[in-house]
């Protein structure tokens, strides 16, 4: 048995985080399930209220705003995957969405979810992360917007309050057209990541720009790799200056020994994911479209 | 109990309406408050999906999804599928190209089939075995599953 709980169905944004507010630190919110039930089954969580957002349709919107996209913290990762705004601009995001767990799972997990609970290895995190994306946290008293970048503290810990829900992502547009996702799992089905890496750029005349390299499963969280970022940033593109990016993120990355690879094996595979995603970023690249 | 919930969840057509905790899954809610043993619990740690269930005509781990969040919604198990003498496609599919052994994720096998080809009616061969990638067999290594989805989908 699961550890006894309450539970309120929220009706709207507003109606959960009063019940957030109402119930403190002993509340959890519950969206897809995915994490949270697994959670609860192996004790790691024992909340003594949960909120339920699945049915509060205000978070299940994706909208093409003025300067950028805002997904719903409540969208399915199967909502993502069919999404024809997603498709169309942010192939990177239904690429990783062919790559999330399996179907089931993509049936019920969110993207708010798959951000919030912070997992180094979260699938969805590094294409958002190439992407720069924001993500927008609501009280009752108002919302506010942060990279992220900087909303990932470390393992399962980010800059959410208790009192906090994760409301939307926001993707700024225009997005780089090239975009590549590459995921090293011990299988092809429902596998955890052994690393993951995301890359965008833009390119004018075969100098690099805007280029953003995200990776996951390899440090204490997922992170942009500003130093292999910096090598490749308003240079021509090269096999070389590639390789060289590809070696500098390996080098920014602190990948741990558990039961899915060594360290050593995570190193040596970021540099060969990288160098892969660079390459096949930059032949998807276009001029900048301001 | 204390905290029990009322819930409302339209199970194979029929309204069934039980007051339970909110920790209850619905894999236990169909199986013991129901009564539908069809919805099979095989690893319990939300990775064999041979408890999966249609909510609202998409394919869920039914250990991994509360009953009081299918409130409101429309489940269906094996049971509510095909019936005695005229089985569902996916059903005959597993019969003729002999798609189960032990049969233990049979039900839900067949559950993850039917949404996939809800989803795409005339799926390749690779999109049958990502259809099926969150669902554990542990006999047949999956050819005959595969022949039987495609069997179904090609009787349409």
């Amino acid at each position: 048995m699961l550890p006894q709980t309450d539970y309120v169905k929220a009706s709207s944004v507003a109606h959960a985080l009063d019940m957030l507010h109402q119930y403190g630190t002993g509340a959890a919110i519950l969206a897809g399930g995915t994490d949270l039930i697994v959670d609860m089954r192996e004790r790691r969580r024992e909340p003594t209220m949960l909120v339920d957002i699945s049915s509060v349709e205000e978070l299940a919107e994706i909208d093409v705003g003025t300067g950028n996209i805002r997904i719903g913290a409540g969208v399915t990762v199967a909502g993502l995957a069919g999404s024809a705004i997603v498709q169309h601009q942010l192939p990177l995001v239904t690429e990783v969405t062919r790559h999330f767990a399996d179907y089931l799972t993509r049936n019920r997990a969110t993207i708010g979810g798959n951000l919030a609970n912070a997992s180094p290895g979260a699938d969805l995190v590094p294409p958002l992360l190439a992407l720069n994306a924001s993500v927008v946290l609501a009280t009752a008293q108002g919302e506010r917007t942060v990279d992220l970048n900087d909303f990932l503290v470390g393992p399962r810990r980010t800059l959410l309050l208790w009192n906090e829900l994760v409301r939307a992502i926001h993707i700024p547009t225009p997005v780089p057209r090239g975009q590549a996702y590459e995921k090293l799992g011990l299988r092809t089905g429902g596998a955890i990541a052994v690393v993951s890496c995301a890359v965008s750029m833009d390119q004018a005349g075969g100098e690099c720009r805007r280029v953003r390299i995200g990776l996951g499963a390899v440090a204490p969280r997922a992170f942009r790799s500003s130093e292999a970022e910096q090598i490749m940033e308003g240079h021509m593109f090269s096999s070389d200056i590639a390789a060289r990016a590809a070696e500098a993120a390996a080098n920014s990355s602190q990948p741990i020994s558990d039961v899915r690879g060594s360290a050593e094996y995570r190193h040596a595979m970021v540099r060969a994911l990288v160098e892969r995603a660079l390459h096949a970023a930059y032949e998807r690249s276009s001029e900048p479209q301001e | 109990m204390a905290n029990e919930t009322p819930v409302s969840i339209k199970v194979n057509g029929k309204e069934e309406q039980r007051d339970v905790e909110p920790r209850l899954l619905l894999a236990h809610f169909l199986r013991e408050d129901l009564g539908l043993t069809g919805t099979h619990i095989g690893c319990d740690t939300t990775q064999c999906g041979a408890c999966t269930v249609l909510i609202d005509g998409k394919s869920v781990k039914a250990c991994t999804v509360f009953a009081v969040q299918a409130d409101g919604s429309e489940v269906t198990t094996i049971e509510g599928v095909g019936a005695e003498g005229e089985l569902h496609p996916v059903q005959e599919g597993f019969w003729e190209e002999h798609g189960l052994q032990c049969g233990y994720c049979t039900p839900g096998m067949i559950m993850s089939g039917i949404h996939l080809l809800n989803e795409n009616k005339n799926p390749s061969e690779q999109e049958i075995r990502e259809g099926i990638s969150g669902n554990f067999c542990r006999c047949t290594g999956y050819q005959h599953i595969v022949n039987a989805i495609q069997y179904a989908a090609k009787k349409g």
